[in-house]
């Protein structure tokens, strides 16, 4: 069970066009079943920000190719565990408040 | 899972993990080492010697900006001087905007502007109206082939005005290696032998040209102006989405997902292309019309003009022998392969861009 997690959600370089031109957006994400991690808050994003085109942002179950994505300013690729294999979605938000 | 720490400074955490070396950076570290790059490519290459005169193509958008704001912090070192060119193709509404983010960049920087229009330069033809004469006749990709070709042109025209001994654009190494794959998918041998080497000399009386932003892949240039906060122009052209340019972008993406290095990887292996004899182009001569480097009667801007001023706007558009030539196989390419008899030109439209750099159909840039 996870708690409602507050979250700065901010798009730029043009991403921003498609959620009305409003880059900064600060949310509450509701507490939920399963923890909350960059995944489903695409899915989240998908369905409560997104204003238009889902396939110039979305692909699959993760951003589409040559969007960036950063958390906390820093690149998520980064954030791969140290098995190698889990896709960067997966790594829990909660965790990265600290960082 | 935090992020780990900078492999430079090893104090701040890291923001990034470099696309070649695979080493994490903080966000300070990265932006001196994107700067030294920069700097090196432009000393080791010899690009912009001391004394120069630099136009800088810019187009407001995050390529030409995070070039001149590093051309800038760089300018006293290399002992340059900077101008910025700015090309108005007369694309209503997107053009303004991006100007608009020229001017405020030039007013920050303190650097002179100089802006040429095309309907000053070409006769009244904006894009808008290019879009116009071609959207009748079937594809409407062509309008940035048109695009490419002429804003090179502009280009040029506004660092002779500015008495400017070099050009500089922001052509990253995404947008090298998005020309490599167009120039393999169009079987375009000619492009493909000129693609490589860091800039062109400046044959025929054209500018020397460079782009040292050509070994930065995208996301470091979008990642460096981010860490700058660099105000940038971020809409993708309104022509953009019919751009051949898109498919050979989501393909680099696909791949760049797989495989990080791939982008840089396929821009160093077209350097080192040799092509077979048959392939090579033949030596380029003047143009008859405008005097600009040519590999045929006529460079290709007075060949697209001209197509455009006599209502047949695809006929200097794909590899030039369905265009003024008779022999072009039936059904060719697509929907200009009835050549007019009434056109029968001595001098067919030259197939080769006036300059040797790649391919003309620069289209999707700024792309989300």
């Amino acid at each position: 069970m996870a708690a409602p997690l507050s979250v700065e959600v901010e798009f730029g370089g043009g991403a921003e066009l498609l959620f009305d031109g409003v880059k900064k957006h600060q949310v509450t994400l509701p507490g939920q079943e399963e923890p909350w991690d960059i995944r489903n808050l695409l899915v989240w994003i998908k369905k409560n920000l997104l204003k238009e085109r889902p396939e110039l942002f979305i692909q699959g179950d993760s951003v589409r190719p040559g969007i960036l994505v950063l958390i906390n300013d820093a690149d998520w690729e980064l954030l791969v565990s140290t098995s190698g294999n889990s896709p960067p979605s997966t790594a829990p938000l909660a965790a990265l408040r600290a960082s | 899972m935090p992020a780990p720490q900078c492999a430079s400074c090893h104090e701040a955490r890291a923001a990034l993990r470099r696309p070649r070396s695979g080493q994490a950076l903080c966000a300070t570290c990265f932006c001196t080492a994107f700067e030294a790059e920069v700097l090196h490519t432009v000393v080791a290459g010899r690009l912009l010697p001391p004394g120069a005169v630099v136009a800088v193509g810019a187009s407001g958008g995050k390529d030409s900006t995070v070039l001149a704001h590093v051309l800038r912090e760089l300018a006293p070192r290399l002992g340059i001087s900077l101008h910025l060119v700015a090309v108005d193709e007369g694309i209503g509404g997107y053009r303004d905007a991006a100007l608009a983010a020229v001017r405020r960049q030039a007013a920050r920087w303190e650097l002179p502007l100089t802006v040429v229009a095309y309907a000053e330069l070409f006769g009244g033809w904006t894009m808008d109206a290019v879009a116009r004469s071609t959207a009748g006749s079937g594809r409407s990709r062509s309008c940035c082939t048109f695009c490419g070709v002429l804003r090179r042109r502009a280009l040029e025209e506004g660092a002779r005005r500015v008495a400017a001994t070099h050009v500089v654009t922001g052509h990253n190494a995404d947008d090298m290696a998005e020309t490599v794959l167009m120039n393999f998918l169009r079987g375009d041998a000619g492009r493909l032998a000129r693609g490589g080497g860091l800039g062109s000399p400046g044959e025929g009386g054209a500018l020397p040209r460079c782009r040292p932003l050509q070994l930065a892949s995208q996301k470091e240039v979008v990642l460096y102006a981010h860490f700058r906060r660099l105000d940038y122009f971020s809409e993708e052209c309104v022509y953009a989405p019919e751009a051949f340019r898109g498919h050979a972008r989501e393909l680099l993406k696909l791949l760049e997902a797989a495989r990080p290095s791939a982008v840089l990887d396929l821009v160093h292996s077209a350097e080192r292309l040799a092509l077979a004899p048959a392939a090579r182009p033949p030596p380029p001569g003047a143009c008859s019309r405008c005097g600009a480097l040519a590999s045929r009667a006529l460079c290709q801007a007075c060949a697209l003009l001209d197509g455009l001023n006599r209502g047949r706007p695809r006929l200097a558009i794909g590899k030039g022998r369905r265009g003024l030539d008779e022999e072009g196989p039936p059904g060719g390419r697509g929907s200009h392969s009835r050549p007019d008899p009434r056109l029968r030109s001595p001098s067919p439209a030259s197939r080769d861009s006036s300059s040797p750099l790649g391919s003309d159909d620069v289209g999707v840039r700024g792309r989300l």
